[in-house]
């Protein structure tokens, strides 16, 4: 019956919103450590993969193959396949490398930077947002490398003794970037596999297959959750997250650099900096938001990913998202400001040039639309709602680094040296390619490895609470 | 290492941290130091009840990180002032500020990989053998929900018949004696 739905449906709403806060909580009440942990291996352990999986992991592998050929031709050809010219040297691979390191920062955030504020609400999404971050940056990681030219000699990068007695140039910001991508890259999947090794644990012992318990057992490096090694590994962490937060904000400040040391208007401000880094969280938790609402819809993880870790999610976005406003208003008024003739055009022509359409789909996307709705908090816990928003961020964040390349690139200092710039089928396919990449990826990982942390997710379960009378009898 | 034949240490279960910290807490006040708790997740009081207060992680990871700064500016100096000096718009070949930054990521690098790899190493991983693992409630409970204290036979205070009586008297679910 309608009216008793609705009854059940207010039921269950009460119980999971904490009345001590009037806040969502942050795990559905009722959770065990054996309830949690029996929910979270059993997606990895069971012997049927749902058949949704396999047809996701099609798409990914379909589109990832489709990368595979665009690279090849690429490689036969050259970069001359892509619509990358003069005036407009820089086009989609730039784009895209900036929009996929982006995407990663908010990995990073969630589990670096929130693990040292304490924010004990992320333990839930953090895993795969780490997963997400390293996704992202082997797509972004990808396209610096075949935008080289000569991709087979991109080791020549790397400051090594060759045999040609060259070496790299260190006051360059493209060399900056080599380290401070690769950096990111090695520290993410660090940060990423120490964090597994504890569930590895707990997989060796839940797994009945002998292949699974062995591959689980390498993964595990032995671990037997002695709490001397607790100890160790806590510290650990924390260090690793305290080095991961400079870390995330030196990358995008140095991809900023790579614009913001040209002297080429729409590019030398330096505003870039701290306006490149919120745009990436921006982006990232979008991300963050377009895989946890499929996923928790998926394999049933409403009582661990809940209404708060969206509405928490909304609000970081909706503080990020104003930077970026501000950021884009510093532009605009910097152009008049500098009373320099080459800013104001560019500015002009970016807005209501050839390409203005562009810069309207961005102010659409990631300013009036989820700046304006985002304060709503009934809006916030809406899941449908959030997905929208989540997919309309992630576009318009797409957007604002095409605008960035290409409109400050297409018409410079000279009309006579003006152009245009239009992407080749090859720049699509290689775009759509890198998001079936990235969804192949993904998708082993969410049927390989457990994807919420079980020891973090323990922490927070009534169960580990210790007595006030244990506590006292320490003296401590 | 030839292996190792005997006991380990006797194994006793509890359901829940409180009970594992108290007993704990006793048995290092009754002078037992050859002893370690397993927990499912980090349970700090139970480190302090043994006695474990500090670690070297942070040292490690100091040191490694100032290696990676120190090499990569030094790198950064020696190939732009003696091995490959350019003109780059008539800069100084030592031009300091611009080598900051790869300096300021290797000592990122060096030091995450040095608290990572350094954790390990002190805990003594990666071990895929150990006689814990013996035990027979020991990989069901320990990485899920249960929580352990072990005695080891090393202590010189170990006597299998007594240390066992003294395990009963904390109410443990279980206590059982791990092999080699």
């Amino acid at each position: 019956m309608a009216t008793g739905g609705l009854k059940e449906d207010e039921a269950t709403r009460d119980r999971r919103i904490d009345a001590a806060t009037g806040e969502y909580r942050v795990i559905a009440p009722g959770q065990t450590f054996r309830s949690v942990t029996e929910k979270i291996t059993r997606i990895v352990l069971t012997p049927d993969t749902p058949l949704g999986w396999f047809a996701l992991f099609g798409v990914g592998g379909a589109l990832a193959t489709m990368l595979m050929v665009a690279l090849t031709w690429l490689f036969l050809i050259g970069t001359g396949i892509w619509g990358i010219t003069q005036p407009a040297a820089w086009g989609f691979a730039i784009i895209n490398f900036v929009w996929w390191i982006g995407i990663g920062h908010a990995g990073t955030l969630i589990s670096a930077i929130l693990l040292l504020f304490k924010q004990s609400w992320r333990n839930s999404i953090n895993r795969f947002a780490e997963a997400m971050t390293i996704f992202a940056v082997v797509c972004a990681g990808l396209f610096p490398l075949i935008h080289l030219g000569r991709p087979w000699l991109g080791y020549w990068l790397l400051p090594y003794p060759s045999t040609m007695d060259v070496w790299p140039q260190f006051r360059s910001p493209l060399m900056w970037d080599v380290f401070a991508v690769s950096t990111y890259a090695i520290i993410s999947v660090v940060f990423w596999y120490i964090g597994m090794v504890p569930d590895f644990g707990t997989m060796r012992d839940r797994a009945e297959s002998k292949i699974a318990q062995y591959f689980y057992g390498l993964c595990s490096l032995g671990w037997r959750g002695s709490v001397r090694h607790w100890m160790r590994y806590e510290t650990a962490s924390l260090l690793l997250a305290g080095l991961a937060t400079p870390l995330v904000l030196s990358v995008h400040t140095v991809i900023s650099f790579d614009f913001a040391v040209a002297v080429l208007p729409g590019w030398h401000t330096t505003i870039f900096p701290p306006y490149f880094v919120a745009g990436a969280i921006y982006s990232g938790f979008a991300m963050v938001l377009t895989l946890a609402i499929p996923l928790r819809k998926f394999y049933h993880l409403e009582a661990l990913v809940t209404e708060r870790h969206i509405d928490n999610m909304g609000k970081v976005m909706l503080a990020t998202g104003f930077i970026v406003a501000y950021g884009y208003g510093m532009e605009i008024f910097m152009a008049w400001y500098s009373a320099s003739h080459w800013e104001a055009f560019m500015m002009w022509n970016r807005m209501f040039g050839p390409m203005g359409w562009a810069y309207l789909v961005l102010v659409t996307c990631n300013l009036a639309i989820p700046l304006t709705t985002l304060w709503s908090r009934k809006l916030r816990t809406s899941i449908g709602y959030m997905f929208f928003i989540s997919i309309v961020v992630n576009t318009g964040m797409w957007f604002e680094r095409f605008v960035i390349v290409v409109t400050s690139l297409y018409r410079d200092f000279l009309p006579s040296s003006w152009g245009t710039y239009r992407a080749t089928k090859w720049d699509y396919m290689t775009y759509v390619g890198t998001l079936g990449l990235f969804m192949f990826l993904f998708l082993l990982f969410v049927r390989f490895l457990p994807m919420i942390p079980m020891s973090e997710i323990r922490t927070m379960l009534p169960g580990a609470k210790i007595t006030a009378k244990t506590r006292a009898e320490a003296g401590d | 290492m030839p292996p190792r034949e005997g006991t380990y240490g006797l194994l006793a279960e509890f359901d829940t941290p409180g009970d594992l910290i108290r007993a704990a807490r006793q048995a290092r006040l009754d002078g037992w130091r050859r002893l370690d708790c397993y927990t499912p997740y980090p349970v700090e009081e139970a480190a302090e009840a043994i006695g474990f207060h500090r670690n070297k992680v942070p040292l490690v990871t100091l040191v490694g990180g100032l290696i990676g700064l120190v090499a990569m500016f030094a790198l950064e100096t020696w190939v732009s002032v003696w091995a490959f000096p350019l003109n780059i718009g008539g800069r100084p070949t030592y031009s300091w500020p611009a080598f900051l930054v790869p300096a300021y990521e290797w000592t990122i690098l060096f030091a995450g990989l040095s608290a990572a790899f350094g954790m390990l190493a002190l805990n003594g991983l990666p071990a895929l053998y150990h006689p814990l693992f013996n035990a027979p409630n020991f990989r069901n409970g320990a990485t899920t929900d249960k929580f352990f204290l072990c005695l080891e036979a090393l202590d010189p205070k170990f006597d299998l018949s007594k240390t066992k009586a003294y395990l009963e008297n904390f109410k443990p679910v279980s206590v059982v004696e791990v092999e080699y």
